[in-house]
């Protein structure tokens, strides 16, 4: 194994780690697409380019997009929702 | 179950885990010391037998082209149910994004931005086709360049401009790529079927190793999956896009 290896998979166990213990789901998205980089980085280390370009795209734009889109259709209903309870009251 | 009992249970199930872990990683061939029989007969194939350079593309649009066909299909019908899932509801009101500041937060995107969105997408495109295209020569192919392809116009809803991302990508243009796609792989198999006898058969000359247009219908099935993929990734953001930034209201 080389250096660049145990790098690579260091990064991503630190990576993985960071994704779960980050609390907030907002910041959780961006955490989310650098832990794709060591992903892409991992593939590519290993002599996968192939998965790597897949990973690469996936995980920073791809994913992070739809996530992003689904919070801010939540935080719209629940905004509402708080809207509605002022105005019974 | 209260904190202490959750943590001892979690660190007797930790341990179990670790020890066995151990055991089986113990068991493991050495690493970079494959023994798969199938591997290495593929390994030696790639070049000789379909005059493709990238195995990973041989392997998955040539030897398993069946299995690729499969998986093209999973990815056709979960879009299909996301385009199903969110088309406009009862109760739901589409409201136009009309330019104010409220509806899109990026609406006041510096010149900058806009000068690099520009800039991008063509960049993307091109990045797109040429992976898409040189599928059996280096690594990447349908799938990547697909997805590449469908990340092209969302620069410009980065600077800003939702509305005339959907100029550049239509729902009409990215749902006829998604079908055009996953229909084209299946006719390409029945072509195999009628030309040679076996579905999915190679009926195209195989070219010369490392040239553009080799490894026969390698390129066929790239180009037919590109368009599928970015299709599909292209219905789903639009989808997700259409919910977030203009769909307003619905059933609780």
């Amino acid at each position: 194994m080389t250096v660049l290896q145990i790098v690579a998979l260091a990064a991503v166990a630190i990576g993985a780690t960071a994704v779960v213990a980050a609390g907030d789901a907002l910041r959780q998205v961006l955490v989310l697409g650098i832990y794709g980089m060591t992903l892409t980085m991992l593939f590519f280390v290993f002599q996968d380019p192939d998965v790597g370009l897949s990973e690469i795209v996936v995980s920073t734009v791809g994913l992070p997009f739809m996530v992003l889109l689904a919070l801010r259709k939540v935080g719209e209903h629940e905004a509402e929702r708080a809207r509605e309870k002022e105005e019974q009251e | 179950m209260s904190r202490p009992v959750r943590l001892s249970l979690f660190g007797l199930a930790g341990a179990g885990l670790a020890a066995v872990l151990v055991i089986a990683f113990r068991g493991l061939p050495d690493f970079g010391g494959y023994q798969g029989v199938y591997g290495q007969a593929l390994d030696g194939f790639g070049v000789t037998l379909r005059h493709a350079t990238d195995l990973i593309t041989a392997l998955n649009f040539d030897f398993r082209a069946f299995d690729t066909l499969g998986e093209e299909y999973i990815l056709f019908a979960s879009v299909l149910g996301i385009a199903l899932i969110l088309r406009e509801m009862r109760g739901e009101r589409a409201e136009p994004h009309q330019g104010d500041a409220e509806e899109h937060q990026f609406a006041d995107a510096s010149h900058a931005l806009r000068a690099l969105a520009l800039g991008l997408t063509p960049g993307l495109i091109a990045l797109a086709v040429y992976i898409v295209v040189h599928a059996q020569l280096t690594p990447g192919g349908g799938f990547q360049g697909g997805i590449i392809l469908g990340a092209g116009p969302l620069p410009v809803f980065l600077a800003g401009r939702y509305l005339r991302m959907k100029r550049i990508a239509p729902h009409v243009l990215v749902e006829v790529a998604d079908a055009l796609g996953a229909a084209g792989y299946a006719l390409l198999g029945i072509s195999g079927l009628v030309l040679t006898g076996v579905f999915l058969k190679d009926a195209l000359p195989l070219g010369i190793p490392g040239h553009l247009l080799s490894g026969g219908q390698m390129d066929v099935v790239s180009v037919l999956i590109g368009l599928e993929v970015s299709g599909a990734f292209l219905v789903a953001w639009s989808e997700f896009l259409d919910q977030a930034m203009v769909v307003k209201g619905g059933a609780e």
